[in-house]
């Protein structure tokens, strides 16, 4: 350690506990309430962002609960159509939005850094607004539901229904908004991750030795990119079209109801791959760690993501197969449909090989991520049935589909996700959770869910369509019906005993060590859970396994040295190969974000009543921004000090 | 039993293609599961077993792997063929389904409301034309566009015996070619989420051997006669001077209005409310006091009637045969 000009430490050599302390003073959050809500740290915020987006998914999950009460015997009277309305629209625009987006984003805010040597995120205090945004905008569509006043046209918000002319009240405005604030953490998030990836991975670290879960989130935040503008623009016509009578969606003043359609599908089937991706990017840390052996086909993995990524945004027009599209072009999308499970099912040979090569161990995480190829396969190849012009047109908007999307999405995304939850809680927390209840909730969960969800299947062929709140007892639809509600009922004790083990792990777990799994990827190499600057000393890399093969390079540095300890300073690396490019000082944490969420949030809020919010919400956005960005004497000081000594 | 609602049991040409694809489909997709789950559960049983601590085999991914490498491309293509095999299947039904033979075509317009359907059966000469509501007759073995319309929100004609769904959407024009190929009676419902209602949007498809139909349609064109009994008239009287006839038509009398069903046949006609409840007397008296009790946030306004008036308003419409 030596002494700069103003004060400025640096780390010498190996790293020592003196240095430690120092780098856990400057990167920590601050103390006390206002520290809390000042927190910039990607782990504060990833932990916050994981914890709320659970809590989102418990409530959009008794809401699927009320939805399986209803419809467990034919013409129940639980639940009226209009409330069931609310909450089978709530149930998906919130599982959609709400949970499954944002926890995949907040999973990488937490792990991306971590998993590459950085030290956070690239933008702290952005990450930090865009969980705050993200958080009210949840609560927001919460608060309605409660209030009896949520959406009620569904999560995909056809107009007209969800119109002026239709729409009833400002329900479907406070669904319009909600998109509005998901998009905004989405894309940011989204943002976020592309530059930390792209500039911060540590030194040696080339594009070639990126975790595939890495590589799964940086081809995620790509797609959000080029998918979530679309449908802003459709939710803000939507929003326009009611609150200040444009016309966009009103064929009788020249506007097209179809229009909605495509806008909302070109984003709506991206998105349904990226929430698949960061799935398939645990699913490749998982079985790598679980079958003692690097994953297979490593260049075919990475090309298969991006592979896949590209051919979602050629799917769109299938879910519009009963419109009137040109028959031609309708094939057109047939075919894409179809390729589309080419890189799948690429991904599925190239683990199965893995694992057949591989030496196995089955812990908790390893189950879920089993339970994918039965459920995902499934649902993969009714996709193929869905994604076939005259099949589609016989099980559209039937039982069929609610089926098929729940096998890929729950199978695909949700048991991943639950694997990566068992498998990464060690390292968040430094305690492991309880194996017994882990098989517990796993066997639970995989039965529960296909005694739920297979039965939907022949529901569909037998004509029961989707989003009607009861059915008729001729219909013969009952006994399925009460099946596929016991299913139900199933899950809902599998996640609440992963909640119990939760509770119990964080109370009485087994302290973890730094890697309790043996596996091999960056995040490991620190302790359990993570000081706050993540590594005391970053990492050098020089092999894809960084932690179960030293660099080739005998004489190579392990360390990076002479970075400032008592200033958040970075070493940034070039974009393909990594090799360091400068130094880089991180913003400190700051109340201004919090304060910028909340004024965007009644500027949001305040618009569904009075559009002029939009002008006067501008403005009280804007302060807070100015003081965000303000920068201080003792920041521009320590800037010019540590570039006066290179 | 309800009339028939089922995807994979088709009495038409249009559906027995697609059920036809259906089994294909099915069939390839069900030897690709069976295939991939054995080559995972073999890989499951072959691999030796391991704890955290066995060493990592980092060497593997530095060799050639060749024998992997090579079963995984195999795979790959395999797929890739499959999956070729599947589209050629689904452009050809598709093509099938294109290429109905609509000589001869009897044209019936279905227009979409919140939540009911109205139906029209076309003809060059006005004086062949009529319309009903939640009920349409075709004859077996002939032709039949179905051209679809919306009055308000998207709706989804979808019969499955005979054939995949179509929606109906504002501002467009679509069109259904059906040919039915057995007689009988099927359901068909509304596919697309329409609001409240959308759980009962019935539409009863009766298809009746030739003779049949063409007595069907005869009666369809007639007017409705004057009514003979006192009570009957007294219900045709009040149904003409009080708030029916803002909403609804019934041929042959001043009625003519387009917001609701066109009741000139209702009394041949199974149900109510699009398939709600059926029609039935007792059942007619409920609905018009009081229509929201079986379909909540129906359109049609509750009626404070007198015991005495409402039997004569279901007596008269009685007589609508």
């Amino acid at each position: 350690m030596k002494n700069d000009d103003a004060n400025v430490l640096r780390m010498q050599g190996a790293p020592t506990a003196r240095d430690a302390a120092l780098l856990e003073e400057t990167w920590r959050d601050p103390p006390g309430l206002a520290g809390w809500f000042s927190a910039v740290n990607h782990k504060s915020i990833g932990k916050r962002f994981i914890v709320s987006a659970f809590g989102f998914f418990v409530f959009a999950g008794l809401l699927a609960a009320a939805i399986r009460m209803q419809l467990a015997r034919p013409d129940n009277h639980l639940i009226g159509p209009d409330l069931y309305n609310q909450i089978f629209t709530t149930h998906g625009t919130m599982m959609m939005f709400i949970f499954a987006v944002p926890v995949m984003q907040a999973m990488a805010v937490y792990l991306v850094p971590l998993m590459i040597g950085a030290r956070s995120t690239a933008f702290p205090r952005m990450t930090a607004y865009s969980y705050w945004v993200y958080l009210c905008g949840g609560l927001m569509i919460v608060a309605v539901f409660i209030l009896r006043i949520g959406p009620d046209a569904g999560w995909f918000n056809y107009v007209p229904l969800s119109g002026p002319d239709y729409g009833s009240g400002k329900r479907n405005d406070f669904w319009a908004q909600l998109i509005t604030f998901t998009e905004i953490p989405g894309l940011l998030i989204s943002i976020d991750i592309i530059t930390t990836v792209v500039k911060l991975r540590s030194p040696g670290m080339t594009l070639a030795r990126i975790p595939l879960f890495v590589w799964a989130m940086l081809v995620t935040a790509f797609m959000i990119i080029f998918a979530m503008p679309a449908v802003m623009l459709a939710s803000t016509m939507l929003i326009m079209d009611r609150l200040v009578a444009t016309h966009f969606f009103n064929p009788a003043e020249g506007g097209d109801a179809l229009l909605w359609q495509h806008l909302f599908w070109f984003f709506g089937h991206p998105e349904v791959y990226f929430i698949f991706i960061p799935g398939l990017g645990f699913m490749s840390a998982i079985i790598a760690t679980f079958s003692r052996r690097p994953i297979f086909g490593y260049p075919a993995m990475v090309m298969a993501l991006v592979a896949t990524a590209f051919l979602s945004f050629g799917l769109w027009v299938h879910h519009m197969f009963a419109t009137d599209v040109p028959q031609l072009g309708k094939a057109f999308f047939t075919a894409m449909s179809m390729m589309i499970a080419i890189p799948t099912a690429t991904q599925i040979f190239c683990w199965i090989a893995t694992m057949a090569t591989g030496k196995l161990n089955f812990r908790a995480p390893f189950l879920f991520v089993l339970g994918f190829f039965f459920i995902l396969l499934i649902g993969g190849l009714t996709g193929l049935i869905l994604g076939s012009v005259p099949l589609d047109l016989q099980v559209h908007d039937t039982y069929f589909v609610v089926a098929h999307l729940h096998y890929v999405l729950i199978g695909g995304a949700v048991f991943p996700l639950f694997g990566a939850w068992y498998y990464w809680f060690p390292k968040i927390t430094g305690r492991m959770m309880s194996e017994t209840l882990g098989k517990w909730n796993f066997w639970l969960f995989f039965i529960g869910f296909n005694v739920a969800f297979w039965p939907m299947h022949h529901l569909g062929l037998h004509g029961m369509p989707r989003r009607v709140y009861t059915y008729p007892a001729e219909m013969g639809w009952g006994t399925l019906n009460l099946i596929s509600t016991i299913g139900a009922v199933t899950i809902a004790l599998s996640v609440l005993l992963f909640i119990v083990n939760v509770v119990r792990s964080l109370r009485g777990g087994a302290p973890a060590g730094d890697n309790p799994w043996g596996a091999s990827s960056l995040e490991w190499a620190t302790t359990s859970p993570p000081p706050s600057c993540n590594f005391v000393a970053p990492h050098v890399v020089g092999t894809r396994e960084p932690l179960w093969e030293p660099s080739r390079d005998p004489g190579a540095p392990r360390y990076v040295t002479g970075l400032a300890l008592n200033v958040r300073e970075c070493l940034t690396t070039s974009a393909v190969d990594a090799r360091p490019d400068h130094r880089y000082t991180f913003p400190t944490p700051t109340i201004w974000p919090f304060v910028s969420a909340i004024a965007t949030t009644i500027m949001f809020i305040a618009s569904i009543f009075n559009p002029w919010a939009v002008v006067w919400g501008s403005v009280l956005i804007a302060i807070p921004l100015v003081a965000w960005f303000w920068p201080t004497k003792e920041e521009t000081r320590k800037h010019l000090a540590l570039e006066k000594r290179p | 039993m309800s009339p028939m609602q089922r995807v994979l049991e088709s009495a038409g040409t249009q559906a027995a293609h697609i059920e036809h694809l259906w089994w294909i489909t099915v069939a390839v997709c069900a030897l690709v599961f069976v295939a991939i789950m054995i080559a995972w559960l073999w890989a499951l049983r072959r691999a030796p077993r391991a704890d955290e601590a066995t060493p990592p085999d980092v060497a593997i991914a530095t060799t050639a792997e060749s024998k992997s490498r090579r079963v995984v491309t195999g795979a790959v293509a395999l797929s890739a063929l499959g999956l070729v095999a599947l589209l050629v299947a689904s452009v050809q039904t598709d093509r099938a389904l294109a290429k109905l033979p609509l000589e001869g075509a009897i044209g019936i317009r279905v227009i979409g409301h919140q939540w009911w359907w109205d139906v029209y059966y076309d003809d060059p000469d006005p004086l062949k034309t009529f319309s009903t509501a939640n009920e349409i007759y075709i004859p077996v073995g002939k032709p039949v566009v179905i051209t679809l319309q919306a009055a308000d929100v998207i709706h989804s004609l979808w019969i499955p015996n005979l054939h995949g769904k179509r929606d109906l959407i504002p501002g467009h024009t679509l069109t259904m070619p059906i040919k039915a190929e057995k007689a009988g009676k099927y359901r068909a419902q509304c596919a697309e989420f329409c609001g409240l209602q959308h759980a009962f949007m019935a539409l009863t498809v009766n298809v009746l051997p030739q003779p049949d139909y063409d007595r069907w349609h005869d009666a369809q064109l007639q007017s409705a006669p004057e009514p003979a009994a006192d009570a009957a008239k007294r219900g045709h009287d009040l149904f003409l001077s009080g708030d029916c006839m803002m909403c609804h038509a019934i041929q042959g009398t001043t009625a003519n209005a387009r917001f609701g069903p066109d009741l000139t046949h209702i009394a041949s006609r199974e149900t109510l409310g699009a398939g709600r409840i059926a029609n039935t007397p007792e059942n007619m008296a409920a609905w018009i006091a009081d229509p929201g009790k079986f379909k909540p946030g129906v359109n049609m306004p509750a009626h404070r009637v007198a015991k005495a008036d409402l039997d004569a308003l279901v007596a008269y419409l009685g007589t609508l045969k």
